[in-house]
């Protein structure tokens, strides 16, 4: 196995067992690691490659998929998926077990209720670090402010409103 | 609600319908949108589990390391049929989305080489700037529904501000606020 192989297992694993709060915990870090040590992409290609990962359907933490396709190929993709994912999948499925043993105990009311606004706040949080975690100007912030009160007030289709964003900037933009 | 009987009495999906509910939840969803989406498929359409039950499991996801909403579709699967279900689940949430993301990952590394590179670049900053506001937004909703009284607000917004605003590492504002909002959910515990 080469050594990018064994450097992106190395990265992946150990980010996904860092991930608190969801994949965008880690993206400062992971633009660290690939962009200015192991110079797999440019600063550039990683804001694009987490902007495809983001408006791409399913998870952000995809990112590293593209990460992973920039530094080795489809091989360096397929092995930098399998190091994010299956850490962290394997602690939550032993987590899930015995919280379902669990079901009727009082102290299982008590972490629910105590888990709620943590979550709630790392919700928040995780929208707040990516916007300190790359460049956000003026036009994506209120890009960024308009699409929340849209999202939590409306029912509008998400994918209209990454659309819109997507029109906005192409005719707006710097 | 969580006492109500029979509440923890899941019926069992079977494996496919597990994935199919997943694929659907992975194609469906963009952004931040996910786990809005997982509550609509889950709560709303299927009536696997109840608001309560979803929003623990939903928090326990944000606590164990990993991307949320992969973590939340191993929990609803190793709930409802095990690790059988949680492999289910997982691979119909990440399948597609993966050759998704590859497709487009290679098609932007031509791009890249075109003249059209700095247009395509300038769409994906939009969608990330929209991308974000769907998490603010999720946050937004699941405050309005679950977060009431002092207590809670309080842990909410320090919570917010120390990892979002001031940029503390998130195991430390772990360490401290998890032990913190245990001890203030035992004291105030329904007797």
């Amino acid at each position: 196995m080469s050594l990018v192989l064994l450097q992106l297992i190395g990265l992946f694993a150990g980010l996904s067992m860092l991930a608190f709060g969801g994949g965008a915990g880690v993206i400062p870090d992971m633009q660290r690691a690939a962009v200015d040590h192991y110079h797999w992409l440019t600063a550039r290609e990683f804001l694009d490659s987490f902007a495809i990962s983001r408006a791409a359907p399913g998870p952000g933490s995809l990112i590293v998929v593209l990460v992973g396709l920039k530094a080795a190929g489809m091989v360096g993709a397929a092995v930098s998926f399998a190091a994010m994912f299956a850490p962290s999948c394997l602690a939550v499925h032993i987590v899930a077990k015995y919280w379902h043993r669990a079901a009727r105990s009082a102290w299982r009311a008590v972490v629910e209720r105590a888990l709620a606004p943590v979550a709630v706040g790392l919700t928040f949080a995780s929208g707040l670090s990516l916007m300190r975690g790359t460049e956000h100007g003026s036009l994506p912030w209120g890009i960024t402010i308009v699409s929340t009160a849209a999202f939590s007030l409306t029912e509008v289709n998400p994918i209209l409103l990454l659309a819109a964003g997507a029109g906005t900037l192409l005719l707006m933009g710097p | 609600m969580r006492n109500r009987p029979g509440s923890e009495s899941f019926d069992q999906p079977s494996l496919a319908s597990l994935f199919v509910s997943f694929v659907s939840i992975g194609m469906m969803s963009f952004g931040g949108g996910l786990a809005a989406w997982t509550r609509r498929e889950v709560v709303q359409r299927r009536g696997w589990l109840d608001d309560q039950q979803f929003l623990s499991g939903y928090a326990l996801s944000q606590l164990v390391p990993g991307a949320t909403n992969v973590n939340l579709a191993v929990f609803i699967g190793t709930q409802m049929r095990g690790a059988a279900g949680a492999i289910a689940c997982f691979c119909g949430l990440t399948a597609l989305p993966v050759a998704i993301v590859l497709v487009l990952g290679v098609l932007y590394l031509h791009s890249q080489e075109t003249t059209g590179g700095a247009r395509v670049s300038l769409a994906l900053g939009g969608m990330g700037a929209v991308a974000i506001g769907l998490n603010l937004g999720t946050g937004v909703r699941l405050a309005q529904r679950n977060i009431r009284g002092p207590i809670p607000i309080a842990v909410t917004a320090i919570v917010t501000l120390s990892i979002g605003v001031f940029g503390f590492p998130l195991v430390h504002v772990l360490l401290v606020m998890l032990p913190i909002s245990l001890l203030l959910a035992w004291l105030t515990r329904p007797r």
